[in-house]
């Protein structure tokens, strides 16, 4: 069966998320749900509570990024301090532990960080390329574009709920013949 | 240019459109005012300078700055310091108003997080500078070799090091993560090699709901880092001095001291390059009056409290039981240095209540020279810890009251802040230098919260 995906373009939030809502309640057959996306040149937190909870892990990232940060730091410093630098202390401990915290404490913020960015990039699918048709420029200067992958008798239905919510401009392309 | 309703003026006009947003950002970075060029020519002109002078010491010595026993350090690492302090203004208005939800702070944070970047950038030239002769650079890099030049791990200085790769690497990320939105919007209506550079930068970023959830978490995340990042960085940059035995110099207060100074000039040079920038680019509909009076405001509560700890350094040494401390400072206020140190504390202090008259911090002309003054007098703050200290340390024999920079030094620390101001104004040419998407969700939930209350 042929998969489209389609795109329309609202004048602002309200039109897309009442268009999602109805697309939502027409509980077409074979759509999945993950197959709509909202496209927009802002954040908006009512599209959260239109498309459902969707997951985002970043968080788990950072805390691993963090603690190896953290750990790899501290058990770095300390086995080369253990190895390397004992006969320079002169009776001082081998291990000092107010400076390795501090380097610690750095190492944490920087395992942190970098892996948070790495954790946003893999959650986010970047890097991409643009790729599709489906990318309209509007949507990074003021329409909210609402793209629903299906098959061609679920894409017919969605056009026709995008056209009662007064949609700007519909475009569509074939994914899978 | 804001509008006027009831009687106050708005931090951003809620009508404006969003195209007409990423118009006038993007006009920023094809057509600036000519004074753009004028900056830049001023800013090359005084790196030149510092190049110079930098070739001059590199050849003939570090002889050539004046710098000597005791004072090594010089007006090198008091600008270290006034550079690695003036980084903490991103981290203000980015990380902390951020979570604070202070949304006034949108239109002007993209450019207060490049100047962390490049300050830092400039900082960590001093370290290389102060050496004189740089290949010494290899000599000082502390690794397990044959010259048992090995990392002294006790040393505040190595924890520097650590702290400001830190501090740079990810204030240069936060930067990065936090502009992707607008490098698209930027290779949408850009041609030729800029919408190569463009299209490369912004990863293919489309916008969808999923890209905004991770993005909206990823920000917060590095913003709750660069907090407790930037607070460490110059408390450690504290405990160069805080750790050391050296009168003056050993005093607990320190480290919030120096971060109080750091958010204090930060906040200072933030109203500088905002009335500069606003000029332009022509960013009188985003830079408005009310989001300067609302700095200006943050500036004197900083100010205030960066009095506050100075004074308890003043207290402290004058209570306290140890004598030669208390000499050094009644030498500071006393001694050769004593002009620098007094215009310090005007500036720092007296000047900074010129910022509760309403009148004039609704004056450009009279915000840009408070603005100027206030860090003169926090990089005098760096200079007046550094070399009142050595010139009149513990041992009488190594006072040297006659030190007194050379014009190499000066040269170098003029070129630097032109070394700052090349790279930021090629920044501001090259990335938007006013966030297009979150003045955009400012103008929204602006316009959100009008109906909202209407309806009400």
């Amino acid at each position: 069966m042929t998969v489209k995906r389609i795109l329309g373009l609202f004048n602002d939030f309200d039109q897309a998320t009442a268009a999602i809502r109805d697309i939502k309640n027409a509980d077409l057959p074979h759509l999945d749900w993950d197959d709509v996306t909202i496209k927009s040149p802002i954040e908006h937190h009512d599209v959260e509570s239109v498309l459902g909870v969707r997951p985002i892990p970043i968080r788990n990232y950072t805390l691993v990024g963090a603690l190896t940060g953290a750990s790899l730091a501290f058990l770095g410093l300390a086995t080369s301090q253990g190895n390397f630098f004992s006969q320079l202390k002169g009776g001082k401990p081998i291990i000092p532990l107010p400076p390795d915290f501090v380097l610690t404490y750095e190492m944490l913020i920087l395992g942190g960080v970098y892996i948070t960015v790495l954790g946003f990039l893999i959650s986010a699918g970047l890097p991409t390329r643009i790729k599709s048709d489906l990318y309209n420029t509007a949507v990074s200067e003021d329409q909210i574009g609402v793209m629903v992958k299906s098959n061609m008798h679920c894409i017919a239905e969605v056009r026709k709920i995008f056209e009662r919510h007064n949609v700007l401009s519909v475009q569509e392309e074939v994914v899978a013949q | 240019m804001s509008s006027v309703t009831e009687g106050k003026e708005k931090d951003i006009r809620e009508d404006i459109a969003w195209a007409k947003i990423n118009r006038d950002v993007l006009a920023s970075l094809d057509r600036p005012r000519a004074t753009y060029w004028w900056l830049f020519a001023l800013a090359f002109g005084m790196f030149l300078v510092g190049v110079a002078c930098e070739a001059y010491q590199y050849d003939t010595g570090l002889g050539v700055s004046n710098m000597n026993n005791p004072d090594v350090w010089g007006l090198y690492i008091a600008t270290f310091i006034f550079w690695i302090g003036m980084s903490h203004s991103g981290t203000l208005l980015s990380a902390i108003l951020h979570i604070i939800h202070a949304d006034w702070r949108k239109p002007i944070y993209r450019f207060a997080e490049a100047m962390t970047t490049f300050s830092l950038m400039t900082a960590g030239l001093f370290v290389a500078v102060h050496l004189g002769r740089l290949w010494q650079i290899y000599y000082a890099l502390p690794y397990p070799n044959e010259r048992w030049t090995w990392p002294n791990f006790q040393s505040p200085l190595l924890w520097d090091a650590m702290a400001i790769f830190t501090y740079l690497s990810s204030s240069i990320l936060f930067l990065y993560v936090g502009a992707i939105p607008d490098f698209a919007i930027c290779r949408d209506n850009a041609s030729g090699w800029r919408r190569t550079f463009y299209d490369k930068l912004s990863l293919g970023w489309m916008g969808t709901d999923r890209q905004w959830r991770n993005f909206r978490v990823a920000y917060l995340v590095i913003a709750c880092f660069l907090i407790p990042l930037a607070v460490s960085v110059h408390s450690i940059v504290a405990s160069d001095f805080a750790m050391s035995q050296q009168p003056g110099w050993h005093i607990t207060s320190f480290p919030p001291y120096f971060v109080a100074g750091a958010l204090y000039s930060g906040c200072a040079a933030i109203i500088t390059l905002f009335i500069m920038l606003r000029h332009t680019f022509r960013f009188e509909e985003y830079m408005t009056m009310p989001i300067l009076d609302k700095t200006a405001r943050l500036t004197f509560a900083i100010a205030m409290v960066w009095t506050y700890l100075n004074l308890i350094e003043y207290a402290t040494v004058w209570y306290g039981a140890d004598e030669v401390a208390k000499e050094t400072l009644i030498q500071r206020a006393t001694g050769p240095y004593s002009a620098y140190w007094w215009a310090m504390n005007f500036l720092g202090s007296v000047v900074p209540f010129s910022l509760i008259v309403k009148k004039w911090r609704a004056n450009l002309t009279i915000m840009m020279i408070v603005s100027l003054l206030l860090n003169l007098g926090m990089w005098l703050e760096r200079w007046m810890i550094v070399t009142p200290t050595f010139s009149h340390g513990y041992y009488p024999w190594t006072w040297n009251h006659t030190f007194f920079p050379s014009l190499v030094q000066w040269g170098i620390v003029f070129g630097s802040f032109g070394w700052f101001g090349m790279l930021f104004m090629l920044f501001c040419k090259l990335v938007p230098s006013v966030s297009m998407y979150e003045v955009k969700e400012m103008v929204f939930h602006r316009k959100l919260a009008k109906l909202h209350a209407r309806e009400a």
